[in-house]
């Protein structure tokens, strides 16, 4: 079973925002191309990663997917020395006042996000959240010279390089949602060494923080039998209220909810136990907030899940994951896709 | 007194410099645990000065000797300090409460990496997902002691009392250096300099102190401990020159309350709310300046201290002045400061002392 950490680094140290992935799609082409029969690019810029099933055909078909789209900021505008900034995603605008970042002009350049002094703003009271729009991005670059190099539309991404902290834990930006991509790549991975009679798309989606775009599209394109969305969730952290977190490290999370389709949730767990891989349960009402949510209603309708990995301090650069949880993730779903007999789909009733 | 204009020659910033520079920043060493930058300066200084000693506060007090009777004994300052955290509280699975240690605004900690204790283990300073965060929340600054420092589950390597500051790599780009704590590095390498180019018309007094983020004590004791005819603090002070909110009839609004602008030199301090700079070193610095065409600024009277503030009230009192590089968001992850403005300060500095006698203080 190949490390995934390295790749995972690799990963989270390149730029990918929502509708312009392709830095990442190609460093996740070249990880995929020794684990897949082909290998294709969708018309939004998904990519698509087929390992072919044993079964005659015609064989269904399982697509997973994982966004690889990450959240950032783009070039609004350029002020004297100063660059003026807009969020991509949703970007929490409390994180911003000190963070380095990189802006991809027509070269990259370091650069942090200011927060001007108190009497160059409009009066805010002193706990105010300054809005994004109040904020400076300065490279160090005087102002003809940064001209020269930046202009409006430029992508800035977070510099934040990755960490490794205490126990088997991962920290950088992006991990939402490449460390889901890792995930996929896991499984890919134990799959090349198990026989499995369904084809397996593997798609690293475009476009979910903004749209779902990626998903939607995929899913219609491709249109499996059964869905999987990868995704990061929340992992229980100072602050964050213990009724919607999931403890860091102790295993992925299974959707419960509308998204998730009842027979595909008891499938995963019954694995689980078997296999003896920890997880959570994690309750969604409503929305699951994933490439699911889209990829259920596509055309007449998917059967779709949601694995979670749980995350701490998500749409901040200094996300946390626990490589333990990633590498579970990962057996999990391969195990699941090839235990998968080819007439699982008229197993999967409604028992009302 | 006016003389030809001359041009400055002696003292200029190279790779070594820089260098060291970049190697001070990187330390940590927030006020109180001044360990890792105090070794880089002994380190420096120690092949050069015929006195060394480390005092009760842990400040650094080097001494180069003056040629000829009667030099005039002049102390120069550069604090090592720097702002950050101390740990205190372990919450478990690598969570830590923490408090600041200096000036610090809660709103530059939240989504940031920080370097925990003597070997700079990496740990966050994460922020509640804002998909958890209610719309009003969001408007709202994320109070500090909500905030904690994870350096993820199971280390042993991390404890109460560490200190921890931000976790920023020094960088050049262009014109600029970019770097946590460059208020002071600047002034502490700048100071390096001067230990090892002192001039032999004054007895040079150097010391790299400690505390000043948190009230200048290490300064306090260290000029007692010299007892100077005159003190010059070297420091790097924000440069607020940003632009401007307002636009009248659709023009932008001056700025009026830089403190002090990038590129245009050194800041000589007027006025702070600690000390009043004295006019006779002011005019020294300025004539300097004149004379060696050496670019340099007014640093805007008003706020903020340094560590003349504690030097210029010791003993019977001890005429002092500041002189800074401008600096941009201090006391936040990344400060920046253009290479230009250190190395003329260092010019300037120098070309000072070098024309420094007793007859300074006589009308």
């Amino acid at each position: 079973m190949t490390d995934l950490l390295p790749f995972l680094k690799k990963l989270i140290s390149a730029p990918g925002l929502a509708g312009f992935e392709t830095p990442v799609r190609n460093l996740i082409q070249e990880a995929w191309s020794p684990l897949t029969d082909e290998l294709s690019v969708s018309r939004l810029g998904s990519l698509h990663g087929l390992r072919r099933g044993t079964a005659p055909e015609p064989r269904p078909s399982i697509l997973i997917t994982a966004h690889m789209d990450a959240i950032g900021l783009m070039v609004k505008g350029i002020t004297d020395d100063f660059l003026r900034i807009t969020p991509i995603g949703g970007v929490d605008p409390r994180v911003l006042p000190g963070q380095l970042v990189t802006v991809h002009g027509r070269e990259d350049l370091p650069g942090v996000v200011v927060q001007p002094p108190a009497h160059l703003l409009p009066t805010f009271s002193q706990d105010e959240t300054i809005p994004i729009e109040y904020l400076l991005v300065d490279t160090g670059l005087p102002s003809a010279r940064l001209k020269r190099l930046v202009r409006v539309g430029d992508l800035v991404s977070f510099a934040q390089a990755p960490l490794e902290t205490a126990g088997e834990t991962l920290v950088g930006h992006t991990l939402d949602n490449r460390a889901s991509v890792a995930v996929l790549t896991g499984c890919l991975d134990h799959l090349a060494n198990r026989p499995h009679a369904w084809d397996v798309w593997a798609a690293a989606t475009v476009q979910e923080e903004e749209t779902l775009g990626g998903a939607m599209t995929s899913a219609f394109q491709l249109h499996p039998a059964l869905a999987v969305a990868v995704d990061v969730t929340f992992a229980a952290s100072p602050g964050s209220p213990s009724h919607k977190t999931y403890p860091l490290g102790k295993g992925p999370t299974l959707g419960w909810g509308p998204n998730v389709h009842p027979a595909l949730f008891k499938a995963f767990k019954e694995l689980a136990e078997r296999l003896e891989i920890p997880y959570s349960v994690e309750a969604m009402p409503r929305h699951s907030g994933t490439d699911a949510f889209a990829m259920q209603v596509t055309a007449e309708g998917i059967p779709s899940m949601v694995v979670g990995i749980p995350l701490r301090y998500m749409h901040t650069p200094v996300e946390m994951v626990s490589m333990k949880d990633i590498e579970r993730a990962s057996r999990l779903l391969a195990e699941f896709t090839a235990s998968l007999e080819v007439d699982f789909i008229e197993k999967i009733t409604w028992e009302d | 007194m006016t003389s030809a204009k001359q041009e400055y020659q002696t003292l200029r910033i190279g790779a070594g410099q820089i260098k060291v520079l970049e190697r001070l920043c990187n330390a940590c060493a927030v006020s109180g645990d001044e360990g890792e930058v105090r070794k880089i300066v002994l380190e420096q200084v120690r092949p050069y000065a015929e006195e060394v000693k480390v005092d009760a506060l842990g400040n650094v007090l080097v001494t180069r000797h003056g040629q000829g009777k009667d030099t005039l004994r002049v102390m120069l300052a550069a604090h090592m300090d720097e702002v950050g955290l101390m740990l205190i509280q372990d919450e478990g699975e690598g969570i830590f409460r923490f408090d600041t240690v200096g000036g610090l605004d809660a709103r530059q900690l939240a989504g940031k990496p920080v370097w925990v204790g003597r070997e700079h283990v990496p740990g966050v300073i994460g922020a509640k997902p804002i998909h958890l965060t209610q719309p009003d929340e969001i408007k709202k600054t994320i109070p500090l002691d909500t905030l904690r420092i994870d350096v993820g589950p199971g280390s042993n390597k991390v404890k109460v009392g560490d200190r921890a500051t931000f976790a920023t790599s020094f960088t050049r780009l262009g014109p600029s250096l970019i770097a946590k704590a460059l208020d002071d590095r600047l002034g502490v390498a700048t100071l390096i300099e001067l230990v090892k180019n002192a001039p032999s018309n004054i007895e040079l007094l150097a010391v790299f102190t400690v505390q000043e983020e948190i009230g200048s004590r290490g300064a306090r004791v260290a000029a007692f401990a010299f007892d100077p005819d005159l003190a010059i603090v070297l420091e790097s002070t924000p440069a607020n020159d940003l632009p401007t909110w307002e636009e009248e009839d659709g023009e932008p609004v001056e700025n009026a309350h830089y403190n002090s602008r990038l590129g245009d030199g050194p800041a000589i301090y007027l006025a702070d709310a600690a000390t009043i700079s004295d006019p006779r070193l002011v005019r020294h610095l300025v004539e300097t300046a004149e004379t060696f065409d050496i670019p340099y600024q007014f640093r805007q009277p008003g706020s903020g201290g340094t560590d003349a503030g504690a030097i210029h009230r010791q003993r019977a009192g001890i005429p002092s002045v500041s002189v800074s590089v401008p600096g941009r968001y201090h006391h936040t992850p990344a400060a920046v400061a253009r290479l230009s403005d250190w190395q003329n300060t260092l010019a300037l500095v120098h070309a000072a002392l070098t024309r420094l006698s007793p007859l300074i203080f006589k009308d």
